[in-house]
């Protein structure tokens, strides 16, 4: 598996840490309904998915995945400092 | 035999080698099955599970059943091994020898012996199964068996990168590859002969008005001038992965004596584009005794006599549903081969031919014990028996697809061919070409080889350059799809697993009517060879049995690997040092040089202990380490902990987010402890943040979780607050850092330093820059002993320097270095914590540091820190443990139980983290959680090891027991 990481190119999955669902975290004073949702309730789609992985063995950037789970194709990939 | 004027061996060059201890000679180029075919050895091995004798039955990777132990590697494809001088070969699931068998009883008792026979006969209690049963199978079935042996040999990976990569090196494959070189683009041209040309090399046919093989060889020369090409022969692309990434085994050195250089290479390819063109592999038909020694493939006879010039036979027998069978009878009539008979299962076969044809006939049974004699041909409604040595049977060619399905496809049922061929599109940038696409003939193969070959150049964006297509037999053979004999007798599918027809009719009479549950009932398939050979007669013996259609019964997917891939290869370079990295402090060879035991710290390595004279345990060490840091003064290197560079106009914004204190108020010049949470509320990691300048701090991790906290940080500062100015660098292995604590650390620091350190300018928990022996060093005035403490940091490079200065001046002043155990007991038994304590599942609250986690302001972990549950009472809180019983030892790992309690898990109230010997207080003292434990100080508790057998009596105390105010840190 690669990833085209915007700083570095398409690169290895070896040099890549996955994190998971790319989710908003929850504003100061949200409800614990909501926290409990962002830590701990996730979707496990067939297809489409936003994912979070840290390009730790590269440019140290964290990245914006978009790639599906049935066809493993991935659309790109962007800086996530530039917005979920 | 060899047959005069055949073969592409050097028969120049002999090659002397031994089978079973027996001497024998091949030429330079033969494989091992080739050469001794040509020795007239027909008998190689013996059978998975019924000690069948068995030969060789293909030329090719695909063989199920000459597997033999070269050297000290068992199951190694005859066909594919080749000789060199010395090669020691030896037979296999064979004693006393490969004539006579012992175990050939298991043949007598093959009726009882059939698909699932284990699940049904070995039903008693299940402690049989264990101790009788499975021993007794496993030394009766199975194949080669590993020395037990360490691999001493060297194996080697590889990356390489292509624009396009042609698996197959036949016509196809090379038409694709020549039309991509000479077109610019990068190639890699793989195949897993030691020879390329593919099926050229086995057939007499004319390319483009050249012998076959000369034209592979002239494609060859130029493909090897090119600068854009990379020929990669004995390589077998074993997998295709996600993204244009395959796998591929090179058999190095495999063809050599044991040598410098490596065995075998395993290569990740990555490709933008692939052509598969890996060919098609041969399938038998079932017949009773179609497992005989002398029983072939019609195309690997063929393969034997022009690629090895060996006569597989002297009379041979062909048995067939197809016309490239025929080749084979011409093709062994030309050389002088006597043919026997022709049987094919078709009734319209031309008859007037110079050998016996009998159409619309088959072969009903074989006879001989160690090798084939005779055949009984059945057909216009009589038997007769011929005499025949070697059997060339075909029921067509199946594509070879396997990749085609390695990411999780099907193939498609073709009729015209009767064979599977690939789906298109099935493995993004890859499209077969050729005979693995179902293209059977010559010229077809050469056309579609140049069509993928475009086709691909297309989607890279190149242009393509003018290449002429050769002229090529381009008449593809007819076939009747023919797949098994009814008549008596065992017909064999999978050679290697010994599963007969009846076998998968068992299958699908006892329900297992799917092709997986078929396959898993009866092992078919799922040997070594995965059944190259016979998994698609397998699948039509099971749609006939249960009365459906080839394509409605459906097929089992390939996985990866194609062929087998040694672990040794796929791991090399891993064992030993280079399992993993391996991370040296600036003092490591100082500290070694006084013998100091290393021990791991994450990657890195640190002094257990600096042994002195006439100490004779470890604990002794220990011992006087720690009364020297408690009475003068001791030095340890803590380079190993994390390091990192916080700058930027809100990086106190930033590290208040991060953190559970505030960081962002700390003046410059000034240390903080701080705790980090996981978003989840617990505790992540501790360590300080000393402020070196306003937009510049210094924060430190524990050694174990530097990468976790380095890549949080990185979260935090991208995701999370891209809106704040921070940048984030880890510095670790920029400083060199060494500890100096106890009653004497002022004297030594000033022994080191250039400017003279007072306690009026660097009280406890400063930090600031200092000269140190003419370099720009750094001081930080921390503990983690409990002593007066300094951490003096300098570049990398002086590390070692200023190591040595210290542990001397250290000397001087009465003390001395001191290692990772009296580390451990200093901070026992101040009550600090380490990732025994912060294992991931303990919160602040848990920790007794509750009140370290700020009101104002968000930071991580706050809003999970606040959920009810991990704010309850009867928690599993941080305690403190004395003995107080006759017992005076505490373990880490043990639980605690109420004093009376019996010891058992439902009763377990904590567990001990942390234990050590205190010399300071002449006691063991550990650090436990103990469930409700701040609210139980002065009880009693019993600690009990079931593993080690020790069961102690405790007190429960605080968690700090020695000087608790904290007076002698800050001075």
């Amino acid at each position: 598996m690669r990833l085209p990481c915007p700083c570095c190119g398409d690169r290895d999955i070896r040099e890549f840490t996955y994190r998971g669902a790319a989710l908003a975290r929850p504003g100061e004073g949200a409800g614990i309904d909501r926290w409990d949702d962002y830590l701990h309730l996730r979707d496990n789609p067939a297809g489409a998915v936003r994912d979070l992985w840290y390009h730790g063995g590269g440019c140290g950037a964290w990245l914006v995945v978009e790639r599906d789970t049935v066809t493993h194709a991935v659309d790109g990939a962007r800086l996530a400092a530039e917005g979920l | 035999m060899r047959v005069e004027g055949y073969g592409l061996v050097d028969r120049a060059r002999p090659v002397r080698f031994s089978f079973d201890g027996q001497g024998h000679e091949g030429f330079a180029g033969d494989t091992l099955a080739s050469a001794l075919l040509a020795g007239g050895m027909r008998l190689m091995g013996r059978s998975f599970k019924y000690h069948r004798p068995r030969g060789v039955f293909t030329c090719g990777s695909e063989e199920p059943s000459a597997l033999m132990t070269v050297g000290d590697t068992p199951n190694v494809r005859a066909t594919v091994q080749e000789v060199f001088a010395g090669l020691e070969a030896r037979s296999q699931n064979a004693w006393p020898s490969l004539k006579w068998d012992a175990l050939e009883v298991n043949d007598l008792l093959s009726p009882f012996l059939g698909a699932g026979f284990y699940y049904k006969t070995f039903m008693g209690p299940h402690r049989l199964w264990e101790r009788l049963f499975e021993p007794v199978i496993r030394r009766a079935a199975g194949l080669g068996a590993l020395s037990g042996a360490r691999d001493a040999a060297r194996y080697e990976k590889a990356f390489a990168h292509c624009d396009l990569l042609v698996i197959g090196a036949g016509p196809a494959g090379l038409m694709a590859a020549l039309v991509a070189a000479r077109s610019g683009a990068e190639v890699i041209l793989a195949d897993e002969g030691a020879r390329m040309g593919g099926r050229m090399l086995l057939e007499d046919e004319e390319v483009g008005g050249l012998p076959g093989t000369l034209w592979a060889d002239e494609v060859l020369a130029e493909l090897a001038a090119l600068p854009n090409v990379r020929l990669m022969p004995r390589t077998t692309v074993t997998g295709a992965y996600d993204h244009g990434t395959y796998g591929a085994l090179e058999r190095v050195a495999l063809h050599l004596p044991d040598g410098d250089a490596p065995r075998e290479c395993f290569w990740r390819i990555v490709a933008r584009r692939a052509v598969l063109a890996a060919g098609a592999i041969e399938r038998p038909i079932a017949h009773p005794g179609n497992d005989r020694p002398g029983v072939m493939l019609a195309g690997a006879v063929r393969g034997y006599l022009h690629r090895y010039g060996v006569a597989a036979g002297k009379r041979v027998v062909v048995f067939a549903n197809n016309d490239d069978a025929h080749r084979t009878v011409q093709d062994l009539h030309a050389a002088g081969v006597r043919v026997a008979a022709v049987v094919d299962s078709r009734p319209e076969v031309p008859r007037d031919a110079p050998w016996p044809v009998h159409a619309g006939a088959v072969v009903a049974a074989t006879r001989g014990r160690l090798g084939l004699e005779a055949v009984q041909v059945r057909g216009a409604g009589r038997e007769i028996w011929i005499e025949a040595d070697c059997l060339a049977v075909s029921g067509g060619w199946n594509p070879a697809l396997h990749l085609t399905s390695h990411m999780g496809a099907r193939p498609v049922w073709n009729e015209a061919i009767a064979a599977f061929v690939p789906l298109p599109g099935a493995v993004p940038g890859l499209e077969a070409a050729g005979a693995a696409a179902g293209v059977m003939d010559t010229a077809g193969c050469l056309a579609d080889g140049l069509r993928a070959g475009k086709a691909a150049l297309k989607a890279l964006g190149r242009r393509t350059k003018a290449v002429s297509l050769p002229e090529a037999v381009a008449e593809v053979g007819g076939i009747d799809a023919f797949w098994q004999v009814q008549a008596k007798g065992r017909a064999w599918l999978d050679l290697q697993n010994d599963v007969t027809t009846k076998d998968v009719a068992l299958a699908a009479q006892e329900n297992f009517r799917s092709v997986e549950h078929m396959k898993r009932y009866t092992t078919q398939g799922m040997a070594t060879d995965q059944g190259k050979t016979s998994n698609v007669t397998a699948l039509a013996v099971l749609a006939d049995a249960t009365g459906r259609s080839i394509p409605a019964t459906g097929t089992t997917t390939f996985r990866p690997p194609y062929t087998p891939v040694s672990i040794a290869a796929m791991g090399a370079g891993a064992l030993g040092d280079g399992f993993a990295p391996q991370r040296f402090t600036t003092s490591d060879s100082a500290a070694r040089q006084r013998g100091a035991p290393m021990i791991e710290a994450g990657l890195w390595y640190r002094p257990s202990y600096f042994p002195a004279p006439g100490e004779a345990t470890w604990r002794e060490a220990s011992d006087r380490e720690v009364g020297m840091v408690r009475q003068a003064v001791g030095v340890t290197d803590v380079s190993t902990l994390g390091k990192i560079d916080v700058q930027g106009r809100d990086a106190g914004r930033f590290l208040d987010f991060v953190y559970t204190g505030r960081m962002s108020t700390l003046k410059p010049g000034r240390v903080r402890y701080g705790l980090m949470l996981r978003e989840d509320g617990h505790v992540m990691d501790d360590g300080t943040a000393a402020r070196l300048n306003d937009g510049h701090y210094l924060i430190t991790t524990t050694t174990a979780a530097a990468g976790q906290v380095m890549q949080h940080l990185d979260f935090v500062a991208q995701v999370l607050r891209p809106d704040l100015d921070v940048s984030l660098m880890s510095v670790t292995e920029q400083w060199a850092q060494f500890a100096v604590a106890g009653p004497r650390a002022l004297e030594l620091v000033n022994a080191v330093t250039d400017a003279e350190i007072t306690d009026a300018e660097w009280p406890f928990m400063s930090c600031g820059a200092v000269p140190v022996a003419g370099v720009a060093g750094r001081l930080f005035r921390i503990s983690f002993s409990g002593e007066r403490g300094y951490e003096i940091a300098v570049p990398a490079r002086y590390g070692e320097s200023l190591w040595r200065l210290l542990v001397a001046q250290a000397e001087m002043l009465g003390g001395g270095p001191y290692g990772m155990e009296a580390l451990n007991v200093l901070r026992i038994e101040k009550g600090f914590l380490t990732h025994a304590e912060l294992h991931g599942r303990t919160t602040a609250f848990d920790l007794g540091m509750q009140g370290m986690l700020k009101s104002e302001g968000d930071f991580i972990g706050k809003a999970g820190a606040a959920r009810p549950g991990l704010l309850a009472d009867d928690r599993e809180q941080l305690v403190g443990l004395r003995p107080v019983g006759a017992v005076k030892q505490l373990l880490a790992g043990a639980h605690l139980f109420e004093a009376g309690a019996e010891a058992v898990r439902e009763n377990s109230q904590g567990y001990v983290t942390s234990a050590g010997y205190s010399p300071t207080l002449q006691s063991y003292l550990g650090l436990a959680f103990l469930k409700g434990g701040r609210a139980r100080l002065g009880e009693t508790v019993r600690m009990v090891d079931h593993l080690r057998s020790v069961q102690t009596l405790c007190e429960v105390v605080a968690p700090q027991v020695f000087d608790a105010g904290g007076g002698r840190m800050r001075g």
